[in-house]
């Protein structure tokens, strides 16, 4: 009896298979990585599949710009994906991963930029930040008045910065799988930190136990881990009027009635300022497409053309509407020309 | 125990034990109440939880079931449409339906100038009304040469500030509907040139980043497909493994085993089934990702161990006379058990799977790992189609910026929770009409 319920489920386990087979000849796209893009890559793969009526909408899934390279650098074929989103470069070691898997043709596309802002609710008095008072309200330690390093204590702003007003340090943000998390330690705490001397003697002495020091954020209740979901971090801003949210700038733009952004180093976070580099807390998105793929996957080229054309990510283009920061026109038309011209990453 | 003594033997002491109970009344009364009491505050508690739920969910959501459309002068110009008159469909499908919604807008307005008044015009109807115009001339050409006054859909912003969820009184900067398309409007509301219809793009739509264009269609067909395989493996299989352990297995070690492995399986979390199923069915057996018939398979595995352990529970109850007198008539074990105990259980065992059913309708964390947390346009048509489930759309649209998903996330939810209720009740109408009490 069980022999024969083994039989058969070993057979219909081989009838999926051939399933699987018979239609390995994928006829969409299929896009993976960072739930920061995928708000860019969806607008487009929507627009790409209205537009050219020969080939069908792409697919994208949001996994994480991490879970999405350990996918895309998974091997050549129709079962891995051709495009995956990324909210930073790519790493050497997923380059490396790649080659061993045989993906070496990677094309590189640097889509925009998006900033991350530092937000409070709307009812509060905007304060004025620099990188150097976030840091030494979030950092884990923090060099005392002798250079010491010592367990971080500041219960208000005011404790780290006399200027700003005596309200409780309360940050809600992102979890650490976060691409957001990932570029706020990098822009934010990895710079605030090279302000202190006894830091950069630090560096010079044990440059491992440095970069700890600064990367390594407080878990006294002052930093809120609130989860991926950005809206819910708006929404507790408004409940919560002592708090600082972090989060992206397109979530900013689209709740300007309920949330302000604060100042930082003495630029607000608007579009003029992120997009012109002013704003110190911005960072490069990008889409990287496995060369390989294009003609075995019908569409890839058109859907490239489509990401780079100034309809989508141009001053005035609808990826712009969606809280996209565009490039500088120069280096849009190089990235445009690079990405059409299918130029690979040098391995 | 003491055996009672006889009650010619009892002392008379009837006043002391009345004096004792009498003290001892009140407070075992009032214990009573305070009992009474907690598990009234308790149920009420939860009742006002649900209430505050169901209460949110229906005010954000309600609205969205209608949508904001525009009433816009189209002239079909031939010249635009069809300049050869050749009413090829080739030649329909690629022509400019943009400057027709644009000529129809500025025809309602034709006082307003400059590159940037007019985008702010144009951006009164959503990207979709050029799409809708041309599925209009193809399925009917001879609208070419005519003049309609036709209902275009608005864009979201505009149908945000329609149904009043944007505050006028705000700073210009902050909203985003600006001063001069509050003043338009406020003309065509006047006009009767707005009109809020109900909103057939939520349930005809796949999803899409414009909101008011995005569907729940695709999610839907999704969940469909996916229940369909959940259920027609997991029922057929959690029922014969039922009939098999209750009635024919030995009861010795391994059945015991089993047992215990199945009641565990009930109990693990659902993501583990998922990250099974990413390493079995995609890694493995190569299907693929994000399709409908992983995840039924994934969730089969989920609902299988409460199908199981519902229909032996269904067969317990089944009482052994039955059997007794089903054998005495001579008919074999399997006779027994098709032709009495399985159709008197039936009742039981339809009620857990359809319980697990909706658990497994409800379920998003395993299809994160088998890729159907995904944005697919197309409504997927078979097994095999790249789809997406309705809790997994609700996840998405709750993460995007846009500020009319909100209302589409709880129209969703709404949705979702209609078909909990009718799956749930129809569990409960197959327990009233076909249990047996014995």
């Amino acid at each position: 009896m069980i022999k024969h319920k083994l039989a058969l489920a070993m057979t219909a386990a081989f009838v999926l298979a051939g399933i699987a087979q018979a239609q390995s000849a994928r006829d969409y796209i299929s896009i993976v990585g960072s739930s920061t893009v995928y708000p860019f890559t969806t607008a487009v793969a929507e627009q790409f599949g209205k537009s050219n009526a020969n080939f069908k909408t792409p697919k994208v899934e949001s996994t994480g710009t991490g879970g999405g390279f350990k996918l895309f650098c998974g091997g050549i074929g129709v079962q891995h994906p051709d495009i995956s989103n990324a909210s930073r470069a790519i790493k050497k070691s997923e380059i490396e991963t790649c080659a061993k898997n045989g993906v070496t043709d990677i094309v590189e596309i640097n889509i925009g930029f998006d900033g991350i802002v530092v937000a409070s609710a709307k009812k509060n008095k905007p304060i004025t930040l620099t990188i150097k008072d976030l840091w030494l309200a979030l950092a884990k330690e923090v060099p005392d008045s002798t250079g010491k390093l010592a367990t971080n204590t500041a219960k208000t702003w005011q404790d780290v910065n006399p200027a700003l007003p005596a309200n409780k340090i309360e940050v809600l943000g992102p979890p650490p799988t976060s691409g957001t998390r990932d570029a706020f330690v990098e822009l934010v705490m990895d710079h605030g930190c090279k302000e202190f001397a006894a830091i950069k003697e630090l560096e010079k002495a044990d440059e491992k136990k440095a970069k700890t020091v600064c990367q390594t954020i407080r878990e006294d209740g002052a930093f809120i881990e609130a989860g991926e979901n950005d809206n819910l971090i708006v929404n507790k801003l408004v409940a919560n009027p002592n708090a600082l949210g972090i989060f992206g700038y397109s979530f900013l733009e689209e709740n300007l009635d309920k949330i302000q952004g604060e100042t930082i180093n003495g630029v607000a976070p608007t579009f003029e300022s992120i997009a012109d580099g002013k704003y110190p807390v911005s960072r490069p998105l990008f889409v990287y497409v496995k060369k390989a793929h294009i003609g075995v996957i019908p569409g890839i080229k058109e859907f490239i053309a489509e990401f780079t054309s100034e309809k989508a990510v141009g001053d005035d283009g609808y990826l712009n509407r969606k809280g996209l920061i565009p490039l500088p026109t120069a280096k849009r038309k190089q990235v445009a020309t690079d990405a059409n011209g299918l130029k690979t990453l040098a391995p | 125990m003491n055996k009672p003594k006889p009650y010619s033997d009892m002392p008379l002491r009837n006043r002391d034990i009345k004096v004792i109970v009498n003290a001892g009344l009140a407070r075992r009364h009032a214990a009573e109440q305070r009992f009474r009491w907690y598990g009234l505050t308790a149920i009420s508690l939860g009742l006002i939880f649900v209430v505050l739920m169901f209460g949110s969910i229906i005010a954000k959501g309600l609205p969205a079931f209608w949508q904001t459309y525009i009433q816009v002068p189209i002239a079909f110009d031939a010249a635009t449409l069809d300049p050869q008159g050749t009413r090829d469909p080739q030649a329909l499908a690629s022509a400019d339906y943009n400057a027709l919604v644009r000529s129809g807008l500025r025809q309602l307005f034709p006082n307003i100038e400059g590159r940037l008044e007019l985008r702010a015009l144009y951006g009164l109807t959503s990207t979709d009304a050029a799409y809708e115009l041309q599925r209009q001339v193809q399925q009917n050409p001879d609208l070419i040469g005519s003049n309609q006054a036709i209902w275009l859909l608005a864009a979201a912003p505009v149908d945000t500030f329609i149904k009043g969820n944007i505050d006028r009184a705000l700073d210009e900067a902050e909203r985003p509907i600006k001063n001069n398309q509050i003043e338009w409007l406020d003309q065509l509301q006047g006009a009767g040139k707005i009109e809020k219809q109900f909103n057939t793009v939520l349930f005809g739509n796949g999803d899409s980043r414009e909101p008011e264009q995005a569907g729940i269609r695709g999610a839907l067909m999704g969940s469909f497909f996916t229940l369909l395989v959940t259920f027609l493996l997991s029922f057929p299989i959690g029922v014969a493994t039922a009939v098999y352990l209750e009635e024919f297995a030995p009861k010795n070690r391994w059945t015991d085993i089993i047992e215990v492995n199945i009641n565990n399986l009930a109990a693990v979390p659902s993501i583990v089934f998922g990250l099974l199923g990413l390493a079995v069915f995609i890694n493995f057996f190569g299907l693929p990702r994000s399709a409908p018939l992983v995840g039924g398979l994934v969730l089969s595995l989920m609902t299988l161990p409460v199908i199981i352990i519902a229909g032996r529970a269904a067969l317990t109850s089944v009482p052994p006379s039955i059997r007794e007198a089903a054998l005495g008539m001579g008919a074999s074990k399997l006779q027994m058990v098709g032709h009495h105990v399985l159709p008197l259980a039936m009742p039981g065992m339809l009620t857990g799977s359809i319980i697990g059913m909706a658990r497994a309708l409800g379920e998003s964390a395993p299809l994160l790992m088998i890729g159907m947390v995904a944005f697919i346009v197309d409504v997927p048509k078979n097994f095999l189609d790249p789809a997406t489930v309705l809790p997994v759309q609700i996840y998405l649209w709750s993460d995007l910026p846009e500020r009319a998903f909100v209302e589409r996330t709880s129209a969703a939810i709404m949705v979702l929770l209609a078909f909990m209720i009718l799956m749930n009740g129809l569990a409960i109408i197959l327990r009233k009409r076909f249990e047996r009490r014995w």
